[in-house]
């Protein structure tokens, strides 16, 4: 189930603080929605993005979602494996399936997110 | 009709809620678009077998002795040459040329056809048949009481002989029998909306029932509507609705085949006009993974704009984009560099002429098929 070590968005991502830096993803939930992800488009790394700002797109065979940054901050890294084997975010969206890793992040912004327990529930009551 | 409440059930539908498909409406009925993933239901029928529920699909009955005749102004194809068990794709065109829609006739008799066409213009299809053939023809709608399920893939030969009571070794392409199965009729046509061989069964509503069952006993892949539409545009047929519609003219769509020169039809005239000129339905091998989408304009290098995308997807077999549109036929030759403009970005591409997937098995020898099982 979605790991308690990180945070949520309504969005259906995640963020996990380690090292300094954050690591972004999207949730199993939103893997499972999306069916097989057959693209990923990944921003620039360097470039910054304000909470909730259109940083990417995830598409899947029938549909293209877009990518909200869950806080403000700057692109440290990219998963660049994504390229071509977009498919280890159905098959590791919280591990090998990480989208991008941020740095200089707003970490209060961070503290304010849903926790697993709390994202789960937001699940619970949409269904 | 795309509303999901007033969408109808198929026989199937309950089944597909068991196997956890995920279901939206289509055509106005209740359809699984996935079960367990369009990528693993795509490659089952590239590799293996996948079984569809296609009961949304019409069927008529049309038969009489002037029904042949009527039945060649009806449609784009020739009909008089089919010969018993045999079956044709052909467009129903309007005056103008528009396509009314596309469909398979099944020539069960001398005098006798079914027709096979699409689930949302069942309804007009069938008022149009009925005002363009002769009185004394008759036409019956049997959708209600025949089911159909699509059974593609290099291991649907094998599979199918070992279920029914009698043999299929010798059912060619676009040819048809009547089988058994435990004593019921299965009409086991050998077409299919994928590239790879395989068949189309008909059959009575609980017979369906029985043989979907049996088939999936068997090992067969549930495959929905989303790998049904990744595998046909692999292979570049049209999906009425996108690449073919009243508001464009069948002369475009490349099909020459089956816009017979022999004859008249109506909106032979029109057809024919549009054979030549303007634009035609290619294929579009994109460079990257990201799609296309229907509406994205397809421009030339340097930015005139010579076309327009019809279905564009990611292609599992291919491993990039791949579409199809329609592009002014003067700049239509295989390996133009185009590029298709979308929102985000501009794709990259080619064209080529369809298939864009080539290893496809649907035109092979049904025996080799059930020879390598045996």
């Amino acid at each position: 189930m979605n790991p308690s070590d990180r945070k949520y968005t309504k969005s259906h991502e995640w963020i996990k603080v380690e090292d300094g830096e954050a690591v972004v993803g999207i949730t199993d939930y939103a893997q499972e929605a999306m069916g097989d992800v057959t693209f990923v488009e990944l921003p620039s790394v360097g470039a910054s993005f304000p909470k909730a700002g259109d940083c990417g797109v995830v598409e899947s065979v029938k549909a293209a979602s877009d990518l909200y940054c869950p806080v403000d901050g700057t692109i440290a890294d990219v998963n660049a494996s994504l390229e071509n084997a977009p498919e280890l975010i159905n098959q590791d969206p919280y591990e090998d399936g990480w989208l991008l890793k941020l740095r200089d992040f707003d970490e209060s912004q961070v503290a304010e997110l849903m926790t697993a327990d709390e994202y789960k529930a937001s699940l619970d009551q949409d269904s | 009709m795309g509303d999901e409440n007033e969408a109808i059930p198929t026989i199937l539908t309950d089944r597909h809620r068991t196997l956890g498909a995920r279901m939206a409406p289509f055509g106005g009925f209740q359809m699984p678009i996935q079960y367990d993933g369009i990528v693993s239901e795509h490659n089952a029928v590239r590799r293996g077998v996948g079984l569809f529920d296609t009961c949304h699909m019409g069927e008529f009955i049309i038969q009489g002795s002037s029904a042949t005749s009527d039945l060649e102004h009806l449609l784009t194809c020739n009909v008089a040459t089919l010969d018993a068990g045999q079956c044709r794709y052909g467009l129903i065109c309007n005056p103008d040329g528009g396509v009314i829609d596309d469909m398979i006739i099944y020539r069960t008799g001398e005098v006798s056809y079914m027709m096979v066409v699409n689930a949302g213009t069942q309804a007009g299809d069938f008022a149009w048949i009925r005002e363009q053939v002769s009185d004394r023809t008759e036409l019956r709608d049997v959708s209600q009481e025949t089911g159909k399920i699509d059974l593609q893939g290099p291991d649907a030969p094998a599979m199918l002989a070992n279920l029914l009571d009698d043999p299929i070794a010798g059912l060619k392409y676009f040819r048809f029998s009547e089988n058994r199965l435990d004593e019921a009729t299965v009409r086991v046509s050998r077409t299919g909306y994928t590239g790879e061989i395989g068949f189309e069964l008909y059959a009575s509503n609980a017979t369906t029932l029985i043989l979907w069952d049996r088939l999936l006993e068997a090992g067969a892949t549930p495959a929905g509507l989303g790998a049904r539409d990744t595998l046909r545009l692999e292979v570049g047929l049209p999906l009425y609705g996108h690449e073919m519609g009243t508001n464009r003219n069948a002369g475009e769509s490349g099909f020459t085949s089956i816009l017979s020169p022999d004859k008249s039809f109506v909106g032979c005239e029109a057809v024919r006009r549009h054979m030549d000129g303007g634009s035609v339905l290619t294929g579009v091998v994109l460079d990257g993974r990201r799609a296309a989408r229907e509406g994205d304009v397809i421009q030339l290098v340097d930015g005139e704009t010579v076309g327009e995308v019809t279905s564009g997807s990611f292609s599992p077999s291919l491993g990039r984009a791949i579409a199809l549109g329609y592009v002014r036929r003067e700049h239509v030759q295989p390996g133009q560099k185009v590029k298709v403009v979308t929102a985000r970005q501009d794709l990259p591409g080619t064209l080529e002429s369809t298939p864009l997937y080539k290893e496809g098995t649907a035109r092979k020898s049904l025996k080799q098929f059930l020879e390598a099982s045996s």
